[in-house]
């Protein structure tokens, strides 16, 4: 066990700046209308450091920063490229613990994510891009004896990315490693609730970079997103979050004809089918343990596990042993590394959460675990803490239908694998699903009947380097995590060449 | 206190959605920076599940969209200010059994929501609706 010391203590590994500039053209620039914003810790609820509130000038600062360095970046060998990105993977391994006590600090998670998950996880996925980039081959086909197509990869130019909140620095990364690859420019907009621990990374890696290929601005949606999603001066714009705002950007995408890849969230079911219980033995409490994963990050992933769907004859069961494996969740500390569940990175957050948990008690949902706000006691009684909570009830109940984006599961039985289906797939959403049987022809096709862009079989919330990510239907558009990402990050140019004399023969 | 709105929906004749007085107070302040503004219900994700708050014209809807209702926030004045509280059909079809309050709570961040930089957020509170369709 380890309990790394609070930031702004004197044992603490890493000491925040008082104020965060933005990171433009390969060096700190101070936001141009002087405006800053404070950033809350959620471990405390308390405010830890000032962070340059962008505008629209900020952002038209970094695209000329990142229109500078383009072309020359474009222009450099996937050799070089994919060493730089394998440099900054080596520089995040020797900086883990200084930024999982940053991301926790920023986001209030426990602090063992980042050190197992977020930040190994970062680290592979620029050496997955650096390698993917390398083996990247152009296509050529012969049309006839004189004539042959080829097909290059370029880059896009000057793109702009906005990230989330819920993994500050791994969201970061999805988008930037396939962005830098593929030879482009970057305008990176963090969330506002967590903006800091991307700049830390910044002041790790900026001297890796030439200046200009990545420029990190922070603010407020209104104020700094939206110049950048509308601007016609980004090639591609690359979004997570939620759908009206994805929508809107993709109406400002419109405006200037350019693709925009979306990741929007999901309501993931996790489907027990009854041959689970067949033993009391190692693979069941695999599954056991893939319930609780609903607790994850403290359910404020995108792919949260969050309707958890029983075969009835397993149901009562199954689900007493759930309760009881959830209940023993270690809640506390997010920088202790034996927390399991640390704090919602936001007060309104907080209040969504409760809000949610409402509306189940009053549309009937029963209550079975946790349903109320964690008071941790000495200085974490300011943050944002949630019980881990269980409801049952039926998938037409709003907590069944929406991303609560916190630690709550909504549990249901079924009745038949062609009811397990239907109820999986009645959602709007379709970015992940689990399937857990002993049967692999049942997990197989339940897999590939369940209308979402990652199934997890007989595991949950894996994320490695290298299978693909993104959603069905109002999930999203695009695949970030495989090599299919450079795609969305390349422009195709064809060269037609003749290798005739002979003259048409038309006029 | 909180402000109903007026019914929109053909056919209905009970308000779908109100505003609380801090709701009411903070949107009148936003018009005065922002001009005319609209609400459009977010779904999933991060920030989402969230009522946001743009400028009109902004945000299209479209004919799979659904106007919940229309608010009127001017006080005494002589011009009418209208705000508008759409969501998408197909999230409709999973909420229409529920009425909404938009509230106010102190927060930092929602997407392209103008109400971010002001250190709140909006905030959907939720209540069962009365009776069932098709409140006549």
């Amino acid at each position: 066990m380890t309990v790394y010391a609070a930031p702004g203590t004197p044992e603490s590994i890493i000491t925040f700046k008082s104020r965060y500039d933005h990171w433009i053209g390969g060096e700190w620039v101070a936001p141009v209308k002087g405006m800053y914003f404070e950033d809350i810790t959620p471990v405390t609820g308390k405010p830890f450091a000032e962070v340059a509130r962008g505008t629209a000038e900020d952002i038209e600062a970094a695209l000329d920063a990142a229109h500078k360095a383009a072309p020359a970046w474009g222009r450099t060998s996937t050799t070089e490229r994919a060493s730089i990105l394998n440099a900054i993977a080596d520089v995040i391994d020797a900086n883990r613990e200084v930024l999982a006590v940053a991301e926790t600090w920023d986001n209030g998670k426990a602090i063992r994510e980042p050190l197992n998950a977020d930040l190994p996880l970062a680290a592979d996925h620029f050496r997955y891009f650096a390698s993917a980039i390398r083996a990247q081959d152009g296509d050529f086909q012969e049309m006839d004896g004189t004539m042959t197509a080829y097909q290059y990869h370029e880059p896009l130019g000057v793109v702009g990315q906005i990230i989330p909140w819920n993994f500050p620095i791994l969201m970061a990364v999805w988008k930037l490693a396939p962005a830098l690859a593929a030879g482009n420019a970057v305008v990176l907009k963090p969330a506002e609730q967590t903006p800091v621990s991307i700049l830390v990374l910044m002041e790790l890696i900026g001297d890796i970079l030439p200046p200009g290929v990545v420029n990190v601005v922070n603010g407020f949606g209104v104020e700094a997103g939206k110049p950048l999603a509308s601007s016609n001066r980004i090639r591609k714009i690359a979004f997570t979050g939620e759908t009206t705002t994805g929508r809107l950007i993709l109406q400002y995408a419109s405006a200037n004809i350019i693709p925009a890849t979306l990741e929007l969230g999901g309501k993931s079911p996790n489907v027990f089918f009854a041959d689970v219980a067949d033993k009391n033995d190692s693979f069941y409490d695999k599954a056991q343990e893939g319930f609780t994963l609903f607790a994850f990050n403290q359910g404020e992933v995108c792919t949260c596990p969050s309707r958890a769907l029983i075969e009835k004859p397993i149901y009562d069961s199954f689900l007493g042993d759930a309760i009881e494996r959830t209940r023993k969740a270690v809640q506390g500390n997010p920088l202790d590394t034996d927390t399991q569940v640390g704090a919602q990175a936001s007060n309104d957050q907080l209040e969504k959460i409760l809000s949610y948990i409402d509306i189940g008690t009053q549309e009937g949902a029963k209550l079975l675990l946790g349903g109320e706000r964690a008071d941790l006691g000495g200085e974490l009684s300011g943050g944002y803490y949630v019980q881990p909570t269980i409801f049952e009830g039926n998938n037409r109940m709003r907590l069944f239908q929406e991303e609560i984006f916190g630690p709550v599961v909504a549990v249901t039985s079924f009745d038949g694998y062609d009811d397990a289906i239907s109820i999986a797939n009645d959602t709007l959403y379709g970015l992940g699903a689990g399937v857990w049987s002993r049967n692999g022809n049942v997990a197989y096709r339940a897999g590939r009947d369940i209308q979402a862009g990652r199934v997890w079989v007989n595991n949950y919330h894996a994320y490695p380097a290298g299978a693909a990510f993104g959603g069905y239907k109002s999930s999203g558009i695009g695949r970030e995590n495989n090599k299919l990402a450079l795609s969305h990050y390349q422009q195709t140019k064809n060269l037609l060449v003749s290798y005739s004399e002979e003259p048409l023969g038309f006029f | 206190m909180v402000y109903e709105s007026r019914v929109t929906i053909a056919g209905e004749s009970v308000s779908r959605v109100a505003l609380s007085d801090e709701a009411a107070a903070l949107l009148r302040r936003l018009w005065t920076i922002h001009g005319p503004l609209m609400f459009h219900q977010s779904g999933g994700c991060c920030d989402g599940s969230s009522p946001m708050c743009f400028p009109v014209g902004d945000f299209q809807t479209s004919s799979h969209d659904v106007l919940l209702g229309r608010f009127d926030l001017a006080e005494d004045g002589p011009d009418a200010m209208p705000i508008e509280f759409w969501m998408s059909r197909e999230q409709f079809d999973y909420w229409s059994h529920t009425h909404l309050t938009v509230d106010v709570v102190r927060g930092r961040g929602s997407g392209f929501s103008v109400e971010a930089p002001e250190g709140v957020r909006f905030l959907i509170r939720s209540r069962l609706m009365d009776s069932a369709m098709p409140f006549v």
